[in-house]
């Protein structure tokens, strides 16, 4: 680690964020790259169903299992769909299933955690017991049954994947919030008069912000592996709907007979997706917290 | 040291319990009617009535709960609708077989990363380091269902190094004599070398696959752990009473940097034992993974019960014994007992 000058002027706050955001996408050419893919797999989740050259759902039984070529650049399987389109198409429902399940865990886990931290008690009683809980089951084994016992669909994914992502929301957030609970700002604001649900919103929260999206796309890529793990067991997502982990699971039966790219390519879309959060969490890590680089 | 045991012994309870009661709760929010299934779809009002007076399920919450404990304590799992066998006799019969695969994953899997990690640690900047960096980033974005497969059709249909994936035994063999269950050990202890080479060559590949999953964390851990070590004052002592460095890294730095790595394997044990489902619905392995997964596709609830709860006990006492492990290894944490 190399100590970088950054007495930057208070005004300059927000143009150096910036100048630091562009020093550490150029720095290292990896966080870049995902950056790219990032923004490659948020074009393909809005437009991407509008733009693919096939109808992903459109069987061709004629070019059934052809293997890729100018016309089906990842081939077709065995209906004769033409895969490019149905792995472009699928990235919105995976994209989605992860932003949902993330997004919810974000918040109850988060504000779970933050009431933990702040007030501690018997609050942070219940949540720590909680969070012990769960992580006293295998992560995709508690998924699993939990999808089994509400019901084998998508939503109930998205809601399996935030409870086995709560203990993690909720430990960061309430360990920032415990380091805070008696900070300057915080007891001038009780001074002040505020009560304490509002001085938790209004003042603490804020300040957990950077962390905890850091924590975000941290678990963004675990919660896509672990929606894409479900689907190829048989849970959720239902064929013919294109999904990267269905697709795999019904690429499978191929791979015995050399058909590759059946399950191929979903593979490895799964994989770059997953790639590029792991090191967008890094990256942005980086950004938040310079202290945590490694 | 005893005494410390029983008291971590002590804290394993809250955690089976808390274990029972989820695995309990995941059955009352299942959804439609399990009186309703049971009777089938052709059942009168009066008929799904007297079954769910039968399944105890017209009791208060409490009272059921109370006899789904006394039904665990007796070992008692329910039925499995699809096949008529009882949970238990299922798990029991088929845990070996995933045993076998798992642990054979964490040996693969610790006789590369150990190696590597520490290399990367003593050569820091060297393309060995770079290579464990490439692998700790890359391992955890791999789905390990897509590795497995990537795998089979290198070893299986090109190389053709490995046999179909199709379970534990080629169908020319019959099962060794069952002692441990595990089919690399019972076949060596029949004395068959035939049969330990057929097992060997099915399991082989499951086993890398599962390795490959657990090498990131295990490498990240040593690399870093080993790193600490080497930097600590009795390290640069050893170096400066002219130890040879195979002594310095070996006996002095890696010993100490075992520590956190083995606390790391309670994690790498969630994810091995989740990953393993997925890698014995690759595999068509026999083992209690696809029998949750078969019955998870048939929406037969009590096998899938079964499989959550056996699995988080296991998990539980994985980690127990990891922290004893850790006690018996680093007397500091005797001491302070």
């Amino acid at each position: 680690m190399t100590a970088t000058p950054t007495s930057l002027p208070a005004e300059k706050a927000a143009t150096g964020l910036l100048a630091h955001a562009r020093h550490i996408v150029t720095e290292n050419p990896v966080t870049g790259l995902s950056f790219g893919l990032f923004i490659l797999f948020l074009l393909a989740g809005l437009v991407g169903p509008h733009v693919v050259p096939y109808d992903p759902l459109a069987s061709d039984t004629a070019a059934a299992l052809a293997p890729p070529s100018a016309a089906h650049w990842f081939g077709t399987d065995q209906l004769g769909r033409d895969i490019f389109s149905r792995v472009v198409v699928a990235t919105r429902l995976d994209m989605t299933i992860a932003i949902a399940s993330v997004a919810l865990v974000f918040v109850v886990g988060g504000l779970a955690g933050l009431a933990a931290g702040y007030f501690g008690g018997w609050t942070d009683q219940v949540v720590g017991r909680i969070c012990d809980t769960i992580m006293a089951f295998p992560l995709f084994v508690l998924a699993m049954g939990i999808v089994a016992a509400l019901g084998n669909t998508v939503t109930n994914i998205v809601l399996a994947t935030a409870i086995v992502n709560f203990p993690l929301y909720a430990r960061v957030a309430r360990a920032e919030a415990n380091v805070r609970r008696d900070a300057g700002f915080v007891q001038a604001a009780r001074l002040c008069g505020n009560g304490e649900w509002r001085i938790l919103l209004g003042q603490i929260m804020p300040n957990t912000l950077p962390i905890m999206m850091v924590q975000v796309s941290l678990t963004m890529g675990y919660a896509i592996l672990n929606a894409a793990g479900l689907s190829f067991i048989g849970l959720g997502v239902r064929p013919p709907t294109p999904e990267w982990g269905i697709m795999v699971a019904e690429g499978a039966a191929f791979i015995v007979s050399g058909e590759w790219w059946i399950a191929f390519f979903p593979g490895v879309t799964l994989m770059l997706a997953v790639f590029c959060f792991n090191l967008l969490g890094d990256g942005l890590r980086d950004l938040v917290d310079p202290q945590r680089r490694t | 040291m005893l005494g410390k045991i029983l008291k971590r012994l002590g804290t394993v309870v809250p955690s089976l319990i808390g274990v029972v009661i989820v695995t309990f709760l995941l059955t009352r929010v299942m959804p439609g009617d399990p009186a309703a299934y049971f009777a089938g779809p052709a059942a009168t009002p009066e008929a799904i009535e007297e079954i769910r007076r039968s399944l105890g399920l017209d009791r208060p919450l409490l009272e059921q709960f109370l006899a789904y404990v006394v039904d665990l304590a007796q070992g008692d799992l329910g039925t499995s609708l699809t096949t008529g066998l009882p949970v238990m006799h299922e798990i029991t019969t088929r845990l070996p077989a995933s045993a076998e695969l798992t642990l054979l994953g964490l040996i693969v899997s610790m006789a590369i990363a150990l190696p590597l990690g520490v290399l990367a640690a003593v050569r820091q900047g060297s393309w060995i380091d770079h290579l464990s960096r490439v692998i700790a980033t890359a391992g955890v974005s791999l789905p390990v269902f897509f590795t497995g497969l990537l795998l089979v059709y290198v070893f299986y249909f090109i190389l053709g190094w490995a046999p179909a994936p199709m379970g534990r035994l080629d169908f020319f063999f019959s099962d060794p004599e069952r002692v441990t269950g595990f089919f690399l050990i019972d076949s060596l202890l029949m004395g068959d070398l035939e049969l330990f080479r057929a097992a060997f060559s099915q399991i082989w590949l499951p086993a890398l696959t599962l390795g490959i999953f657990s090498l990131a964390p295990i490498t990240r851990m040593t690399r870093a752990s080993m790193l600490a070590v080497l930097a600590s004052d009795f390290v640069r002592t050893a170096r400066a009473n002219g130890l040879p460095p195979g002594k310095v890294v070996i006996t002095y730095a890696f010993r100490n940097a075992l520590l956190p790595i083995i606390t790391t394997l309670g994690m790498v044990f969630s994810f091995l034992l989740g990953a393993n489902v997925l890698v014995e619905k690759v595999f068509a392995w026999p083992g209690i993974g696809s029998y949750a997964v078969e019955a998870l596709i048939a929406s037969d609830f009590a096998p899938v019960q079964g499989f959550v709860l056996a699995m988080a006990i296991l998990y539980v006492l994985l980690n127990l014994l990891i922290d004893i492990l850790y006690g018996v290894i680093d007397p500091r944490v005797r001491i302070e007992a």
